[in-house]
């Protein structure tokens, strides 16, 4: 446990940093660039890079995440409404979750080269990981 | 089997141009070790890999790494011919190495956010999409004669 909120420090740190850039709506135009597959679940989006519903939404993940942060001691209460979303409404097929982390990892990276180190990264991987985990964990 | 568009190899080829084998080969393999620590089992001779200073100062972990990317830089100038040109390095994988092939996309992936580490706001949604049809290719050819 001393390990992980060692690690929470780091995902704070690093998440106040993405506070400062909320036009950026992270890791969606890389999702659908890299994993086109994932367009399937926005058809009834504008999904040109700079559009208002990829802004929009992406906003919303970010403060999903930024509330998982707040309680990384307890995602799985921070997201539980999230998660039944997910779960009967939304049901996206979990494998997809893992693509989406890897490009919020791949934005935080490249946004901010002094900050990811090893440590970061995987800090940022587990909590991302955990996410996908509690968000999925009602499907069945 | 992957099928680059002239632009997606020329966004590979020009950033691959400008990539430090040696410093990235070591910060790759180093973050591998650190992000997924269970890759471990497979390095037992390389020494001291119980921190991850310990693992991205290991002199094994760089001169490894250095050897993996260099191969990889095989697959930037082939790619369209990456189960050829891995084919011999996939029956070393299955059959001395003993990989599991799922370990080829976690470093494949670990390549490509060490990419945009170093390359930043450059490495924009296209380059990665390209890099990331690459080290998918790379993942299968590897895996490619696994039995």
């Amino acid at each position: 446990m001393a390990s992980w909120a060692g690690r929470a420090h780091i995902s704070r740190g690093l998440w106040s940093g993405c506070g400062q850039h909320p036009s950026k709506a992270p890791g969606r135009s890389e999702l659908f660039a890299s994993y086109p597959q994932t367009k399937t679940y926005f058809p009834h989006f504008d999904l040109h890079p700079g559009s208002p519903h990829l802004h929009m939404h992406g906003t919303k993940v970010v403060a999903a995440l930024g509330d998982a942060v707040k309680s990384i001691d307890n995602i799985a209460g921070a997201l539980a409404k999230l998660s039944e979303l997910h779960a009967y409404i939304l049901r996206v097929d979990p494998v997809n979750f893992k693509l989406l982390s890897h490009c919020l990892l791949v934005t935080v990276a490249s946004h901010f080269p002094a900050d990811f180190t090893a440590d970061a990264h995987t800090a940022w991987d587990k909590f991302l990981s955990i996410v996908s985990s509690v968000l999925t964990e009602k499907y069945r | 089997m992957v099928h680059f568009t002239a632009e997606e190899k020329a966004a590979v080829v020009s950033l691959w141009a400008r990539v430090n084998v040696e410093l990235v080969g070591g910060e790759v393999l180093g973050r591998l070790l650190v992000v997924y620590p269970w890759t471990q089992r497979f390095f037992d001779s390389f020494g001291n890999l119980s921190s991850e200073s310990a693992i991205m100062g290991n002199p094994k972990v760089k001169a490894h790494g250095k050897k993996v990317l260099t191969s990889f830089g095989n697959a930037v100038k082939h790619m369209d011919d990456l189960k050829d040109t891995f084919a011999k390095l996939s029956e070393l994988h299955c059959d001395k190495l003993h990989v599991d092939p799922e370990n080829f996309k976690l470093l494949g992936n670990v390549l490509v956010c060490v990419l945009a580490h170093h390359f930043g706001k450059e490495f924009t949604p296209q380059v990665q999409a390209a890099y990331q049809k690459v080290v998918a290719g790379v993942a299968n050819a590897l895996a490619h004669k696994y039995h």
